[in-house]
């Protein structure tokens, strides 16, 4: 287990070291740090993938720096989809409602050429959810929109040393009441309580061993995961949307102590001093209208305002295919339309995110000695006329409005995506529930 | 006595029943037809335009309400729709769009199953669009016929514009999905060319000089009857460049009038489709790029636009969430992809109005047409800025 994350850490190390040697520097945007206040006429600084400073047009720029002009935009920490089905991830099989040991990893295509999309839409970093249909669909995956050949090339290895966290999900979604699915909330709820009841003595074996390893149980690859759970290491990303389902995950929550995000959270307006008062923070979807399942009718676009005015940490993300990663900004602006605060907002795209998997030392802002995972808009964030213009991920530039293949994923067109039919099937179990 | 009863409530009834009058104070109003008018006025009188110009040319009348308004624009048409026939509960019960006992039912009326009383029709009524061409889904071969509303408060009598607007039909991947045959591309023509070739010799038997031997009178028939006579439009939803094709080559060996819905890869065939003189309805811009739209381009309405093919855009049809689409933001991202701003306007009011052949009665800001208009605090398009009031036929209508 430690051998393979030294593996993953070695791997983007190396990703690191490759990236440009000469510091670069964008002079005179707007810049919003978001853990700071916004610099007018401000400068940014990158070198080795790394932020090396921020700050105003008195910022001394390195003598070898390459400088870009970026007067007139405005640049701002690349975007995190708490929640994303690019790459085709999967996850458990419907032979049983719970399947912890199932990874996304295992199955997503790092050449997707979804990911190309994610980028033109200014997203940096997903968190690539499997299922859905199950009580828990498996291990999610945590990935930088790097360029790719192998899955390694695209994880990122956050402050609990993992690259993932737990999907869950409660309500309708799972409740199939055929081959070991349940058909009732309660039995959904006991089900998942009987699984955390195993995790834990398990754990407490794990625990009584100490360092001993001839006391060490038998490996469980369904019960180790959830000792990560147990443990506060791993998040658990809880799919929920109406008020007594979300206070069912809160009740899970706290009766076995995880960590959990709460995504969708159809109806969180309704009980956001709940959720605040549990500090569960909110991963919330923006769509065009409400309904479409049962579940979602009484979704309302002033969520982020609620959620937000709260306390709750909120989150933007995408679902895609739901909705689609070149419009996650988009869905922040919409919260702002409904009363959201602009400022709440640019940090639901970005710091807020980076939070919820626990990535906000490495990502989420523009600070010296972050990841330089930014993105260079053509003006205000919120206005319909803005556009992404550059992508950049780690001090590399992976997107560029004027490169006319890049321009593509954005715009579409004959031909333009080939993977994505495939993936896009793989997703209609979840379009189906 | 009961008379008199009658005549009093008549009477107290008098000041609700009656139109008020209105005059709409604004800064800019996009008329759609004409020129854009900075600083004008329009007069609003028994639910009618009475009048539309610069605050200088017209006084308002002393017994007009007078509402100011940064943006007045025409109310928005929904050139291609199902809501009111598909419900947002999106259950068995709410879900009228599409008959699956058989793949080509032209006999079934948008009329008999539309519900004015839908949760969506207010929703998208708050959101600009105050007339809309709704009816029979996408996924048959026919799945039936559409209508066209306001989406006004009422009955659906009181609401209906148009009860047979076009045929709806479909060619492509999601006709399999829904029935066991046809189960392949060939097959969805044949039973089209089959069922259109039955409709012709109905047709001439029903003209046959001995009564006796004309037909029974069929539904099915007496429907595509009235596409092949040219009555109706056919509204076939293809998005593949030979779906369209295959719709363009149906159209001239049935002489019928073709609208091309969808049409995601129209771009590619531009002049084929002003070859055969098709109208397009074009699929939301925020479509996905999957299934037969994989080739979508956002760039789309800009393109089509360009070339000279007037473009109407649609909300269209979505089967899970969202159950509908917002037609002011599909055009808003239109115009970010390329369609020159009155264009996006015109996509959503007058050339909607021109394709359903209601354009006497709405699609812009003219004197005499209905008094459908909605009021903005800023930009229509723009992300952040508020509808204030949405009026149809002189009346207020929106929840604001």
């Amino acid at each position: 287990m430690k051998k393979k994350l030294l593996f993953f850490i070695g791997i983007s190390f190396c990703i690191i070291v490759n990236a440009q040697d000469k510091p670069v520097a964008f002079k005179g945007a707007l810049i919003y740090p978001i853990t700071s206040k916004p610099i007018q006429n401000g400068t940014v600084i990158v070198q080795n993938g790394k932020i090396i400073a921020v700050g105003d047009a008195s910022l001394k720029i390195p003598s070898d720096a390459v400088i870009t002009d970026a007067k007139g935009k405005v640049i701002m920490p690349g975007i995190v989809d708490t929640h994303s089905h690019l790459g085709g991830p999967e996850g458990g099989d419907y032979s049983a409602a719970l399947n912890p040991d199932a990874r996304a990893f295992d199955a997503i295509n790092p050449t997707s050429d979804g990911f190309k999309k994610a980028l033109s839409g200014g997203l940096t970093t997903l968190n690539i959810m499997p299922g859905s249909g199950h009580l828990m669909s498996g291990q999610t995956v945590y990935v930088k929109m790097r360029q790719a050949k192998v899955m390694e090339d695209l994880i990122i290895i956050n402050e609990k040393g993992l690259f993932g966290g737990m999907k869950m999900a409660n309500g309708t979604n799972p409740m199939r009441g055929t081959g070991g699915f349940p058909a009732t909330r309660a039995k959904s709820a006991a089900m998942d309580r009987d699984l955390f009841n195993k995790a834990r003595e398990y754990k407490s074996k794990i625990d009584k061993a100490g360092k001993d390893s001839a006391k060490l149980p038998e490996r469980d690859l369904r019960l180790e995961p959830l000792v990560e759970v147990l443990e506060g290491k791993r998040v658990v990303h809880f799919h929920t949307h109406k008020e007594n389902d979300i206070l069912t995950a809160i009740r899970l929550i706290k009766e076995f102590g995880f960590r959990a995000v709460l995504h969708h959270v159809s109806e969180g307006w309704k009980v956001s001093n709940e959720i605040a008062k549990a500090g569960a923070p909110c991963s919330i979807i923006v769509i065009e209208s409400p309904g479409g399942k049962l579940e979602a009718m009484d979704y309302s676009s002033t969520n982020g305002a609620a959620l937000s005015n709260a306390g709750v940490l909120t989150g933007f993300h995408t679902d895609d295919g739901v909705t689609d990663s070149r419009l996650l900004i988009r869905a922040a602006a919409m919260g702002v339309r409904a009363g959201m605060d602009k400022e709440k907002a640019l940090e639901a795209l970005t710091i807020n995110g980076a939070k919820m998997l626990d990535l906000s030392s490495r990502i989420g802002s523009l600070e010296k000695g972050k990841d330089a995972d930014f993105i260079i808009l053509s003006g205000d964030p919120f206005s319909l006329y803005t556009k992404v213009e550059q992508t950049w991920v780690e001090g590399k530039k992976r997107y560029d409005i004027t490169n006319p293949a890049d321009k593509a994923f954005l715009v579409g067109g004959f031909k333009v995506y080939s993977t994505q039919r495939e993936e896009y099937l793989n997703h209609d179990d979840e379009i189906g529930n | 006595m009961k008379n008199l009863n009658k005549i009093i409530i008549a009477l107290l009834l008098t000041p609700f029943i009656a139109h008020s009058q209105t005059a709409i104070k604004a800064e800019i109003i996009y008329t759609v037809n004409g020129a854009t008018i900075k600083n004008g006025v329009v007069l609003i009188k028994d639910g009618k335009i009475e009048m539309v110009g610069t605050a200088k040319e017209i006084t308002i009348p002393k017994n007009y309400t007078v509402v100011s308004s940064k943006v007045v624009t025409p109310g928005f048409i929904d050139a291609r729709s199902v809501v009111g026939l598909s419900g947002a509960l999106n259950i068995p019960t709410d879900q009228d769009q599409l008959e699956k006992s058989s793949p080509i039912q032209p006999e079934l009326r948008a009329i008999d199953a539309y519900n004015p009383e839908e949760k969506l029709v207010a929703y998208v009524r708050d959101f600009g669009v105050t007339t809309m061409h709704t009816g029979h889904g996408i996924g048959a071969l026919v799945s039936g016929q559409t209508m066209v509303v306001k989406t006004k408060p009422g009955k659906i009598d009181e609401v209906t514009l148009v009860p047979m607007e076009m045929l709806a039909m479909t060619i492509g991947a999601s006709v399999e999905g829904n029935f066991t045959s046809p189960g392949t591309k060939a097959k969805q023509i044949a039973m089209i060319r089959t069922e259109f070739l039955k409709a012709q010799a109905y047709m001439q038997k029903q003209n046959d000089k001995d009564t006796a031997k004309r037909p029974a009178i069929d539904l099915k028939y007496e429907a595509l009857s009235k596409l092949l006579k040219g009555e109706v439009k056919a509204l076939i939803t293809v998005n593949s460049s030979n779906d369209i094709m295959n719709a363009i080559r149906l159209a001239k060996e049935f002489n019928f009038k073709l609208v091309i819905d969808g049409a995601a890869e129209a771009y590619r065939l531009i002049d084929e489709i002003k070859a055969c003189k098709a109208e397009v309805i074009l699929h939301s811009t925020m479509s996905r790029n999957a299934g037969d739209m994989v080739n979508m381009t956002r760039e789309s309405a800009a393109i089509l636009t360009a070339a000279n093919i007037q473009v109407s855009i649609e909300t269209g049809y979505e089967g899970y969430v969202p159950k509908t689409h917002v037609l002011l933001f599909e055009a808003a991202l239109a115009v970010t992809y390329g369609l020159p701003y009155e264009e996006g306007l015109k996509s959503i009011t007058l050339n909607p109005a021109k394709l359903l052949g209601i354009d006497k009665r709405v699609g812009s800001i003219e004197k005499g047409k209905d008094a459908d208009l909605v009021l903005f605090d800023g930009d229509p398009f723009e992300y952040l800025t508020k509808i204030s009031k949405v009026m149809i036929d002189g009346q207020w209508a929106s929840k604001n």
